[in-house]
């Protein structure tokens, strides 16, 4: 019996453990849905910077508003801008894709499913790159999009970031060790050299926040699929002990 | 016995229907009269499964496409339409498509059940070969359910797949406008496999799973000695190593679903995209027939074949190394249909086969494997030339069956089963 179980157990594991590698990121996080204060902060830096470029057009306000456990009536007044929009509306900007990729070279991407093509490292590591660059057409670019055509939105938060060089005592992405001072040195070190209005480490969390709140957009199901997991395994495992007993009872008198 | 007469009122319901409709009859012939043998193993679990399987794909897509939308411009919101704003619609959709890799993983641990236990050796071969027709046809369902969703590997991988027949010479081109219905792939074609996914299909693999189990009952099944039980019979004309698959198997596979379950709901509550082989990641981007994705590849239980495609890299000939590649990956599917006739041992079960068809075996499930991971991964120098090997042993263990299972001595086989 236990080999058996074994058994199966081990035929399904190759397709759960070999998960298909996204390409490391300077910057990791792990999401948590569960938090609901991080999802409303996200939620509420995504409509005041984001929204105006990227819609989420498969995710409803009020479907959101639920989740995050914010009132309808609060929803309404501070995170619904546009007239055209109503509390059980998707969330659709008002720009036109014409329009946009005329101004940017190309339409910003809708959001919604963001999360689930490029996994939350990359949101999160693309949102603290950015850095001021002459040679771009917007003077921004950004360590893990190269040539992004979006500007620094988040620039007056986060301040001037610029790529710097700079020594450390401790291993940095893509630093040398140099021999002579036993330092390492790179040339491609983001620094704030003018400071926004927020710290780093402020603006680091803001990011997580916002990161985060795309995690939930994703796939807001997995809320209800975490709440309702333990009950249909509790369920199946009864089932399956009372089946077991069934079996040993009748398959007593085969011999 | 709160009634006494209830008991007879049944059985007198029961007449009057066997008078008009073998149903007593037919429940003895399939279940309470049908002796199977007692040394099932953990192998025989997987009919069961597939049958399950086959009733949750149904079920979950007949509720599927009542929200779903088969055009070009609605196909891929109306999913998130269901994972969002359908009452449990994501879970009916994560049943579905985790349902459908689980076909596959039971499928094929229960077709390497047959080669283990020689199951397709006479009597069997027509269950062998209707089961191998619901497995091509599960092959062409799965693959055109996996462009209903619109997203971008959905589309690539149906151009990948279709492109296939246009390596064909002289009709190729026509044939593949043919299937598309369009110049390219669009809505035309999404509709269409969306009418073959949603009835044609299924209805055809309903009618050849029923036809899989008649043929089963009617030579009865095989065991893993490989020994006939209707050799050995007692006075009453029961087979001495059969039981009754009802209640004897209706119970024990009860636990086998059990435990199948449980996993299955770990995956669908926990691990829906499979780590993104159920569902890749690029498919979570609508279909974009300007851009191509980076990396196309195929639903992982393609992979082995799309492997073998893949690994034919030379031309012979007149004949252009693509058009070969998928005669050696049809290849590689059509064999299978004649195995009956390539096994020439004495013996069925790989308990008495000799040490080449055991080696033989071993070499092949392994290429198997190796030959799916390939097929899921970019293809470099070495890894073709691994594919390449991989390819001439999955070849070499059913054409050279008929020399190596003749040539080969084999063990005494019991009288009864051995447990």
């Amino acid at each position: 019996m236990k080999k058996q179980l074994f058994a199966l157990l081990f035929a399904l594991v190759p397709f759960v453990a070999l998960a298909a590698p996204l390409p490391e990121q300077p910057h990791s996080m792990t999401p948590d849905i569960n938090d609901k204060e991080s999802l409303q902060r996200g939620m509420q830096l995504y409509v005041n910077y984001c929204m105006s470029c990227h819609s989420l057009e498969h995710q409803r306000f009020s479907r959101t508003a639920e989740d995050l456990g914010i009132p309808q009536d609060l929803m309404e007044e501070n995170l619904i801008f546009s007239s055209e929009l109503a509390y059980n509306d998707q969330m659709h900007i008002g720009m036109q894709p014409g329009d946009s990729e005329n101004w940017f070279g190309v339409a910003p991407p809708d959001l919604t499913l963001f999360n689930r093509i490029k996994g939350s490292d990359y949101i999160y590591s693309y949102l603290l790159g950015f850095y001021r660059d002459p040679s771009q057409p917007l003077g921004v670019n950004n360590n893990v999009l190269e040539a992004s055509a979006m500007p620094n939105v988040l620039e007056p938060l986060q301040g001037v970031q610029e790529m710097v060089c700079a020594e450390s005592d401790r291993p940095m992405d893509g630093a040398e060790l140099d021999p002579l001072t036993g330092k390492y040195q790179s040339c491609e070190v983001l620094q704030v050299t003018r400071p926004g209005s927020m710290e780093p480490e402020e603006f680091e969390e803001a990011m997580y926040d916002l990161t985060n709140f795309l995690v939930y957009v994703g796939e807001p199901s997995r809320l209800q699929a975490q709440a309702m997991a333990p009950k249909v395994l509790i369920f199946i495992f009864i089932f399956g002990v009372i089946a077991y007993l069934l079996k040993r009872e009748y398959w007593r008198d085969v011999h | 016995m709160a009634n006494p007469n209830k008991a007879k009122a049944e059985k007198g319901l029961m007449r009057w229907v066997d008078d008009r409709f073998p149903a007593t009859q037919m429940v003895q012939d399939h279940l309470t009269k049908y002796y199977a043998p007692k040394n099932f193993n953990f192998f025989y679990i997987f009919g069961v499964l597939a049958l399950l399987i086959l009733v949750n794909q149904i079920l979950t897509g007949v509720w599927l496409t009542m929200s779903y939308n088969p055009s070009g411009e609605g196909a891929f919101a109306s999913i998130e339409y269901i994972m969002r704003d359908v009452e449990y619609g994501w879970l009916l959709r994560y049943m579905h498509s985790t349902g459908a890799s689980a076909f596959f993983v039971v499928i094929y641990l229960h077709m390497f059940r047959a080669l283990l236990y020689g199951s397709y050796k006479a009597p069997r071969e027509l269950v062998w070969i209707f089961g191998m027709t619901i497995y091509l046809l599960l092959m062409a369902e799965a693959f055109m359910g996996y462009l209903l969703p619109w997203g971008q590997m959905s589309y690539w991988g149906a151009q990948v797949i279709i492109s296939l027949f246009a390596t064909i010479p002289f009709i190729g081109p026509d044939l593949a406008q043919w299937i598309r219905g369009d110049f390219l792939i669009s809505g035309i074609t999404l509709n269409r496999f969306f009418a073959l996914h949603v009835v044609a299909l299924p209805i055809v693999i309903l009618a050849l799973v029923v036809l899989h189990i008649i043929a089963l009952h009617e030579v009865g099944s095989n065991n893993p000695d490989g020994i006939n039980i209707k050799d050995k019979k007692d006075e009453s004309g029961k087979p001495l190593d059969g039981i009754p698959f009802h209640p004897y198997y209706t119970v024990k596979d009860l636990v086998g679903i059990a435990i199948f379950l449980f996993v299955f709901a770990v995956v669908i509550f926990y691990f829906p995209e499979g780590g993104g082989y159920f569902l890749e990641r690029p498919n979570f981007e609508p279909a974009n027939p300007m851009v191509t994705p980076d990396h196309i590849a195929p639903v992982w239980y393609f992979t082995p074949f799309y492997a073998i495609l893949r690994a034919i890299t030379f031309d012979i000939g007149p004949l252009q190394a693509e058009f070969l590649g998928v005669v050696f990956m049809g290849g590689a599917i059509a064999v299978l249909f004649v195995l009956p006739w390539l096994d020439r041992s004495p013996v069925r079960s790989m308990r008495y086969k000799g040490w080449m068809s055991r080696v033989m075996l071993l070499l092949f499930a392994i290429s198997f494997v190796i030959l799916g991971v390939l097929g899921a991964i970019p293809a470099t120098g070495l890894r073709t030339a691994v594919a390449q090997l991989c390819t001439v042993i999955y070849f070499a263990f059913f054409l050279l069956m008929p020399f190596y299972t003749k040539l080969e001595k084999t063990k005494p086989v019991p009288e009864r089963v051995t447990g």
